[in-house]
């Protein structure tokens, strides 16, 4: 199918010398044995330091093996907002006095327990005089509440932890909960190292449930801007719903606006004392840093988070799918479609397999879909696919979703993505194109080594999940063995209607007028 | 393969709504989210200086502490010396100016050719053609080899070329594996010199943007930020106006060409950056580039800015909970020699954690995740004031009285010590990261020979920081915030906003109406061979 005017053999032959090209001396995973030093502390904290001193600069990132797919039945959202209270200081940042400031928000949870029990009291909706009465309760259970609040931030000074990384030179400083892990990342002078550890084994091992409810209406507002005020952001959460009906990647990864506006500070508390545990960390930094010095220094540090057991694992697994599901949203907003079928974890002997299909349907210019729907057919603006979605760590699903051009619609989409798959399944895909995938996969392994910040992030997520951060660069074994066969094997048994769940965006047209206001559909 | 998906940030970018941020929208100078995102060079502010030595800044002890600050004990050595690498600049006879970044960590070379001219000076009657140009012209390819086969190439060698129209400038850059460089450096400058525009390629550029102008009122945050550019520089402002289908249906092959010829005269800045031997390079850029004729300056913009028009401005937007509230006015451009004082006075405003909105909306009232907004300070034209909030509907009068009220804080409440020198450490202490790797010196570099600024700038600007005072922020407060000349914007959901916006005792609600303009059916659609919209 390309009709470029290479042929296949040269492509293969350009290939071959490129490989060879790209063992340059500072990249590979021997240069990377001499500069990095790893340590695994008595509390289980893995520690890894990888020089690189390019400039005075470092970055870090610490990556917890816990997210929103942990939260706790109900509570979902939990994971994010114990992220958000890592920003708000410890017993030693943050307050005037902490001894006093304890008892105070002991009695913000006492305040709220008592508002969420009757709250949640169920009370007949034909009795006037009990609804009246629950009412009224209410209102001055939220007034102690608030007041309980207003008692407890008198010790608070406001947003002091992060005041005194950003004075300090730190850049980029942000934290990202996804429903497999949580990440806490910024970059500084290297001067600040110390400073650094101060602060962020101090939030790991020493948090304070501060402003927790303030931050908890914050969140509320991050769950309206990125999920129900977004036309995607309401389809992803439909159709993730629809996909799963076991595993908690079905569930709203910010959390249910009912859900996440109930979470106390206790039940984050709880979720940090289970999953901030010393086995359940990686910290690395990148940089301008001596390994030699700072790997004892920031030992000193890290001892301090608790010790502690490996969190059980999941014992929910997705049953296999045996019905095609499908949901439809009739809105004012323009047409879109996503399909998934469920693949297995990060840990499948096939998993390189999942990512030469993408690279082959999606991957730039070249890439199957994007020749197909946007070049050939012209029916829409974007099509891909991809995986694993909407995590790593537990089977998840292939996704494929296209954005039609005007006037072309979702069942388009569907049909000439069913076309690309099925050839995928009766036609092995060209040498050119698998040696493309294995090509662009070593180069962009090496143009990430390039970045401090991301490197941190690499080297954190392959310690995390494999236990070893060489498998960053030992899985090109993996990448170079995938063959055509494994890409045609794989995408008949996963590639099947029966595995697959669909989501779509119909467009409604406005009523009479202007501005009709409701929409209609399963998304609200 | 779990972390270059990450690297590639392809998860991300397919859904925005996936992972969860702290801190979604960083607000440091000018939101990077609304209009304009398509400019290279608008409000790319950054900066960088020569032989950074350590800032040991330490605290005041003080405000109402009566715990130990262990922090503070902590030392803070040296920093270790630093000279960035800067890029060897020659400026040919021609007046063509290259820089030479070695960069010889990874088995790379890089290079870009900077145009001057952009979208600002298009035809009001083909708006979008220099978006459509920065697409068509690397897809056309060249008479030698068409885009096809040009993406088969690259993409089989891990490399690319690509093409950009922008606001004030256009551009071609490329990457490659070093082995790959002499021939991906001879393709990228074929397209350069005799690229090949074809009619079938326009159209598809066509489709894509006609389905990004069917599209663009789907989200609430595009909407906010391109209207309230409008309500700043007036909706038919190069700096605002936006694309229709009848304008893009307008564009045709010889434009492009037009374009194409016309731009290549002026003053191109080639960058160059990688695992090169310098002296090599300059011999092939030489070559590529000496024989050129002599570079016609750029011609002078004689744009008018009017101050935006006071009030309250309202979009309706049926399916959204929250509000998205934009206070705006016009702003300064950077030649401004009360740029470093208004650098600080955003810090303070809406920089970071500590700044006053972030304090006050966010962490105090808990009525924002997004929250932040300053002077935008642009290299060569007034820029936007701006503030923004993103509220559940029900607090929307709420969160633009908190917001509006630090605004005008910012004239009635003085600037304190204590905020001054925190705004100097927040930016000083930071200010390393402008320049810590060598391709960003490159970048800053382009940039400041692009609009005609010192090298040496970054240098000046940074002791012109360091000299503001408190009484220099009152003084430019007082010169440049002017409350009552806002305008107003809120996107939201009128049902759910109560109190109403009347309630902001701002006068009359204006509502503005963006509808999308479909052109006439049988009429000139987005492309050939493309049905319309539905009605």
């Amino acid at each position: 199918m390309p009709r470029g005017s290479f042929s296949r053999i040269t492509k293969i032959a350009l290939a071959i010398a490129l490989v060879s090209a790209v063992a340059a001396p500072a990249q590979d995973l021997k240069s990377f044995e001499q500069r990095i030093t790893t340590k695994v502390l008595p509390n289980g904290l893995t520690i890894i330091i990888c020089e690189r001193k390019d400039a005075p600069v470092f970055s870090y990132t610490t990556f917890i093996d816990a997210g929103d797919v942990n939260d706790p039945s109900g509570e979902s959202g939990l994971a994010h907002m114990f992220e958000h209270l890592a920003f708000k200081g410890t017993s030693q940042i943050g307050t005037t006095d902490y001894a006093d400031e304890k008892i105070a928000l002991a009695k913000v949870e006492t305040a709220n327990d008592a508002y969420e029990a009757e709250y949640l009291k169920p009370i007949d909706p034909d009795d006037r005089k009990l609804q009246d009465e629950h009412k009224a309760k209410l209102d001055e259970l939220h007034k102690a509440f608030l007041a309980a609040q207003a008692e407890a931030h008198k010790y608070v000074v406001p947003n002091e932890f992060t005041d005194v990384a950003e004075r300090n030179g730190a850049t980029g400083l942000n934290a990202e909960t996804g429903l497999d892990d949580t990440h806490y990342f910024w970059s500084m002078p290297e001067n600040r190292l110390e400073l650094w550890a101060w602060l962020e084994s101090g939030r790991l091992s020493d948090t304070v449930p501060r402003e927790f409810y303030k931050e908890r209406d914050v969140v509320n507002e991050e769950r309206r801007m990125r999920t129900d005020s977004s036309p995607i952001g309401r389809l992803v959460e439909q159709f993730l719903a629809t996909a799963y009906v076991a595993h908690n990647y079905g569930r709203s990864s910010i959390g249910w606006p009912s859900e996440v506006s109930q979470i106390s500070a206790t039940e984050a508390m709880e979720f940090h004392k289970k999953y901030y545990v010393g086995s359940n960390v990686v910290v690395v930094v990148v940089g301008d840093v001596d390994a030699k010095t700072a790997m004892p220094m920031l030992e000193k540090y890290f001892s301090k988070v608790p010790a502690g057991p490996k969190p059980e694992e999941m014992t929910t697994v997705e049953p296999k799918q045996f019905a095609e599901k499908s949901l439809v949203i009739r809105e004012q907003t323009q047409p879109f479609y996503i399909e998934g079928y469920h693949r297995p974890s990060y840990r499948d002997p096939d998993d390189a397999v999942y990512d030469a299909i993408s690279d082959i349907m999606s991957n730039g210019r070249v890439s199957r879909l994007y020749r197909s729907l946007v070049e050939q057919q012209q029916i829409a603006a974007e099509a891909e696919g991809f995986s694993p979605f909407p995590g790593d760590k537990y089977p998840s699903l292939f996704a494929f979703y296209a954005v039609p051009l005007p006037g072309h619609t979702p069942a388009e989409m569907r049909d000439a993505i069913h076309k690309e798959i099925d050839k995928l399944r009766t036609t092995d895909v060209t040498d050119a194109e698998l040696q493309m995938y294995k090509t662009r996969t070593r180069a962009d392994l090496l143009r990430g080594l390039a970045n401090n910040q991301g490197l941190a992030n690499s080297l954190a997520e392959y310690q995390t999940r494999y236990g070893d951060w060489r498998e960053l660069f030992l899985q090109l074994d993996k990448v170079d063995k995938v063959t055509k066969a494994d890409i045609r094997r794989v995408a008949n048994e996963v590639f099947v209607a029966s595995n697959r769940t669909s989501a779509e965006i119909d467009t409604e047209e406005a009523a009479a007028g202007q501005g009709a206001t409701k929409q209609s559909g399963g998304a609200r | 393969m779990i972390g270059l998906l990450r690297i590639n940030n392809l998860k991300i970018r397919a859904f925005p709504g996936l992972r969860s941020e702290t801190r979604g929208t960083q607000h440091l100078c000018f939101p990077t989210h609304g209009a304009k995102t398509k400019a290279r060079h608008g409000w790319g502010t950054q900066h960088f200086v020569v032989g950074a030595t350590c800032l040991i800044l330490m605290f005041t002890a003080g405000l109402s502490a009566q715990q130990a600050k262990p922090w503070e004990q902590i030392p803070i050595p040296p920093l270790h010396a630093f000279t960035p690498q800067q890029p060897k600049r020659i400026e040919l006879k021609n007046g063509i100016v290259v820089f030479l970044q070695e960069n010889h960590e990874l088995p790379f070379i890089s290079g870009s050719v900077l145009i001057p001219g952009g979208s600002l000076e298009e035809d009001a009657s083909k708006i979008g053609m220099v978006s459509l140009y920065g697409e068509t012209w690397r897809t056309s390819g060249t008479a030698k080899m068409d885009g096809d086969a040009m993406d088969e190439l690259l993409e089989s060698k891990a490399a690319s070329i690509e093409t950009s129209g922008g606001e004030d400038s256009t551009g071609i850059s490329w990457d490659s594996l070093k082995g790959d460089s002499d021939q991906v450096f001879s393709l990228a400058m074929d397209l350069l010199f005799h690229p090949k525009f074809s009619d079938e390629k326009l159209t598809l550029a066509k489709q894509q943007a006609a389905t990004g102008i069917v599209r663009r009122n789907d989200d609430e945050g595009e909407i906010a930020g391109r209207e309230a550019m409008k309500l700043v520089y007036g909706p038919n402002s190069p700096y605002a106006r936006q694309e229709e289908l009848a304008t893009i249906g307008a564009v045709k092959v010889a434009d492009l060409e037009a374009w194409h010829e016309h731009t290549l005269k002026g003053k191109l800045i080639v960058g160059i950056s990688g695992d090169f031997d310098p002296a090599a390079m300059e011999a092939k850029v030489r070559a590529a580039f000496e024989s050129l004729p002599p570079a016609t300056p750029a011609p002078v913009r004689h744009d008018e800015f009017p101050a935006a028009k006071p009030g309250v401005y309202f979009i309706q937007k049926g399916d959204v909970n929250q509000s998205n509230v934009q206070m705006v006015a016009l702003g300064l451009d950077r030649h401004n020699p009360d740029v470093p004082t208004l650098a600080i006075l955003n810090e303070i405003l809406g920089g970071g954690f500590a700044s006053r909105l972030f304090q006050k909306v966010r962490t105090e009232l808990g009525l924002a995740y997004s929250v932040g907004g300053g002077f935008s300070l642009p290299y060569d034209h007034p820029g936007a004031f701006r503030v923004d909030v993103i509220t559940k509907s029900a607090s929307t009068v709420d969160a633009t009285k908190a917001a509006l009220a630090e605004i005008a804080d910012l004239n009635t409440k003085p600037f304190t010590e204590e905020e001054l020198k925190r705004a100097k450490e927040n930016i000083l202490n930071s200010f390393l990261f402008r320049y810590d790797t060598k391709g960003k010196v490159l970048a800053e570099r382009e940039r400041l020979e692009f609009y005609g600024y010192p090298a040496d700038y970054l240098e000046t600007y940074k002791a012109g920081l360091e000299k503001v005072s408190v009484a220099d922020l009152n003084a430019a407060a007082k010169k440049y915030i002017h409350p009552d000349t806002l305008a107003l914007l809120v996107v939201g959901n009128k049902d759910e906003i109560t109190p109403p916006l009347d309630a902001l005792d701002k006068g009359p609600v204006k509502t503005i109406d963006i509808t999308i303009p479909m052109p006439n059916r049988g009429g000139q659609g987005a492309g050939s061979g493309t049905p319309g919209p539905r009605p």
